[in-house]
């Protein structure tokens, strides 16, 4: 699983490897006493089967109590970071996704812009049965799009999730989150990307949602603040003008 | 297998079976429906798998080679009720038709005629079903979880579907039915329900769950099929619906689902073990009140599949938490296992290879899924090969592992004859291999972002897909070497004894092998 850029996805990769080591401390233990018992008590060995060892009504609570207790412990972290997540006030930026077989679209609210990001030419003719072209030859095989979205960093940026027909799922690995995009309703989620971490970063659809569901990934282009406005406002005028003419 | 059965009717004065196929038509005796379940189970096994092969093939590396992306979604879906309703649950069926009376003493299943009813339903049913490759629009295609809007797109095998899926849950409720009379009221005398061996136990509440959430799905899908052809918008936000309910309702069956095909072999494995430690099985009672409360924490733990789709925070911390509970009853089923294992006297024939190997492989299964419980890090492996990993190890190692060794532990009984240890052991030691190199690789792909339920991928994910798809077909080839052990054991073998095994306990065991075609006809007494 990617560390990620976010404060957000840093916490869950975090969450990921403590449960992880935990699962490998039981497992160490559990396969431990298996395999144990598995050299030591074999008949070929001459081992005589101890018939008195039926049941111990101490050692079965205790092998039920303290699993409750690491239970406990491990599911009290997420409460914090799960209030965080579902938190998406104090957005500066809030742009609707909407999901469409197959491809997104993306809408800044308030500013005009809206575009759609469909998946790259340069993948779409290599993907196709009996294209003859390598994937490996292509750069970002499937998670390249046309138009990919562009965030500000260091900006908390509300999503509106939704979708035009059937459900589809907006998911970066880099940002920590997925969230269905259902027709008929509004989801919201929020990402942030480090102010220190401008780059690339991409993700794909993660609900199937028919014959191309593999075939509509996500890009974005997270820029510092001040490129990200002359973007927003070269695409702004651009759509202005598309309006007029 | 037939002439053996026949001979010992003529012993025991009674008529026997018809001869050929009328017998196999007009059949109510249990183990002959059991039988056919079983042969019915293993075909769709196979089918399924060969399915399977088309998946792992595509996928072997990046690009799309083979199929289209539609027919490579119909080939997921398939393979997905093919295994669950074609080869998992109707093979645990007929093994609860062969076993149960044997078990209990009792000297058929209550309701024979409704037993052969069922079966017949699912065979109707699965014809339906596959028969939907051939009409307009292909096989269903939206995933078996059949989700709205998507699955409102199927073409004309949606209807076809749909009523596959009904006679599949009338089949399931009669079975159900089935067992659940006969384990109350056709015990031997002095068969306590607390002196019932494990596996009865675990179908009888895998009855009760089969009974509570068939008529769900049922319900769930009748729905989808007005929304298609009424207009009824159940799922439709545009005519006041949502189409999120649909996976709650489809959810509330689904989970207790996935115990109806792991609680059974909960039954089977504590059976095994017991007989190849040569020691009772450590805590009885407590292992049949574990089935229980995994059974009843079954039905509310159903949205931790779907926490992606926008729930309230309360929601998501309920389901968290029920679902971490289920680790609690589960985790004392493998500890009193393992102390069934502590100071036994361990023999390793083909039954306990693969008992043991879902002890191991199955905890893994459990590991992963107490982490996709955890609801911020399930935001990251939701939906992606992480899950795939999951639910396949739960349930290749786990429930078909568990098959798998009733099938080496019982097929002495029901043949009369030994099978090849030596086979047997081959095709267990290749299937372990196998099972892990194509799951195993899974767990990294989910993790490094690949996504479930697509043709072609990303070209970083071509190493591990490639060693998954080597895998797979070594899996699938190894199957080959388990029909092989099974026909040569029908033909003939050794003669089996009728304890077959060392020491084991049981009622079964006390009835000549192969099984007469009737026992207990006067039943037996226990002490």
């Amino acid at each position: 699983m990617p560390e990620g850029v976010s404060e957000l996805s840093r916490e869950i990769y975090g969450m990921h490897m403590i449960m992880f080591w935990i699962c490998l401390v039981i497992a160490f233990f559990t396969f431990g006493a298996m395999i144990y018992a598995m050299v030591r008590f074999r008949k070929s060995k001459g081992a005589v089967a101890d018939q008195t060892l039926l049941h111990n009504a101490r050692l079965e609570a205790a092998w039920t109590v303290i699993p409750v207790l690491i239970l406990i412990a491990m599911a009290i972290p997420s409460v914090d970071k799960l209030i965080k997540i579902e938190d998406t006030s104090g957005s500066g930026l809030t742009v609707k996704v909407t999901g469409h077989q197959w491809y997104w679209q993306y809408e800044y609210l308030d500013t005009g812009v809206s575009f759609y990001s469909r998946l790259a030419r340069t993948s779409d003719l290599a993907r196709r049965k009996g294209s003859g072209i390598d994937p490996a030859t292509v750069e970002n095989y499937l998670l390249e799009v046309d138009k990919p979205m562009v965030i500000p960093t260091g900006v908390k940026v509300r999503l509106l999730l939704t979708s035009n027909d059937v459900i589809h799922a907006w998911w970066v690995p880099d940002f920590g989150m997925k969230r269905d995009a259902i027709p008929g309703f509004i989801n919201e989620m929020w990402i942030s990307v480090d102010a220190d971490k401008p780059g690339t970063y991409r993700g794909v659809c993660a609900e199937l949602c028919g014959a191309d569901h593999g075939f509509m990934p996500i890009v974005v282009e997270a820029k510092p603040r001040a490129e990200f406005d002359t973007w927003l406002t070269q695409q702004g005028a651009a759509a202005a003008v598309a309006r007029t003419e | 297998m037939t002439e053996a059965t026949i001979a010992v009717g003529h012993v025991s004065h009674d008529h026997g079976p018809p001869k050929g196929i009328v017998r196999w038509l007009t059949t109510t005796n249990h183990k002959d429906i059991g039988t056919m379940y079983l042969v019915f189970s293993l075909a769709m096994f196979l089918l399924g798998g060969a399915f399977a092969l088309v998946i792992r093939s595509e996928l072997f590396q990046p690009g799309l080679q083979l199929v289209d992306p539609a027919f490579f979604n119909q080939m997921t879906t398939m393979h997905a009720l093919v295994m669950v309703f074609g080869a998992v649950m109707p093979a645990t069926v007929g093994l609860a038709n062969w076993m149960i009376p044997l078990q209990i003493g009792a000297a058929d299943m209550a309701l024979p005629r409704m037993n052969l009813f069922s079966f017949w339903l699912l065979a109707f049913a699965f014809l339906l079903l596959l028969s939907t490759f051939f009409v307009p629009g292909g096989a269903p295609a939206s995933g078996w979880t059949l989700y709205p809007p998507l699955v409102l797109q199927t073409g004309q095998a949606f209807p076809m579907a749909i009523f596959a899926i009904h006679l599949m849950g009338a089949s399931s409720i009669m079975g159900a039915i089935n067992v659940i009379v006969t384990i109350v009221n056709m015990r031997a005398p002095g068969m306590t329900l607390l002196r019932m061996p494990l596996f009865s136990w675990s179908w009888l509440i895998t009855a009760y769950l089969l009974i509570a959430v068939m008529p769900v799905f049922a319900g769930a899908v009748t729905m989808l099929l007005t929304d298609y052809f009424f207009d009824t918008s159940f799922f439709n936000a545009a005519g006041g619906g949502d189409p999120v309910l649909y996976q709650h309702i489809f959810w509330f069956f689904g989970h207790p689902e996935v115990y109806i095909m792991i609680l059974p072999a909960f039954g089977i494995v504590s059976e095994v073990i017991q007989t190849f430690a040569r020691k009772a099985i450590f805590g009885y009672e407590t292992m049949v009140y574990a089935i229980a409360s995994i059974a009843f924490l079954s039905f509310i733990v159903w949205a931790h599949h779907m926490f992606t789709v926008g729930m309230p925070l309360a929601g998501q911390l309920f389901f968290t938490l029920a679902t971490m509970l289920i680790a609690v009853p589960t985790g004392l089923k493998i500890f009193n296992w393992t102390t069934t294992l502590w100071r036994g006297s361990l023999s390793f024939e083909p039954p306990m290879l693969f008992s043991l190997a879902f002890l191991f492989l199955f905890t893994i299964g459990g590991f992963s899924g107490l982490m996709l419980a955890i609801v911020p890090a399930d935001f990251q492996y939701h939906d992606t090969y992480f899950v795939v990993a999951h639910f396949h190890y739960v349930l290749v190692p786990g429930s078909i592992f568990a098959i798998m060794s009733a099938v080496y532990y019982w097929l002495p009984k029901w043949t009369g004859h030994m099978y090849d240890m030596r086979l047997a052991t081959w095709h267990f030691w290749l299937s372990a291999v196998f099972v892990n190199v194509l799951f195993f690789p899974q767990h990294f792909l989910g993790l490094a972002g690949m996504q479930r339920r697509v043709p072609d991928y990303a070209t970083q994910f071509a190493d591990w897909n490639m060693v998954s798809s080597i895998g797979g077909f070594g899996f699938g080839l190894s199957q080959l070497l388990f029909v092989w052990v099974i026909v040569q054991c029908v033909r003939g073998g050794a003669r089996a004894t009728a304890i077959v095994w060392e020491a084991p306990t049981g009622l079964e065991w006390t009835v000549p092998s192969p099984a007469p075609y009737h026992t207990f006809v006067k039943p037996p007494e226990v002490r």
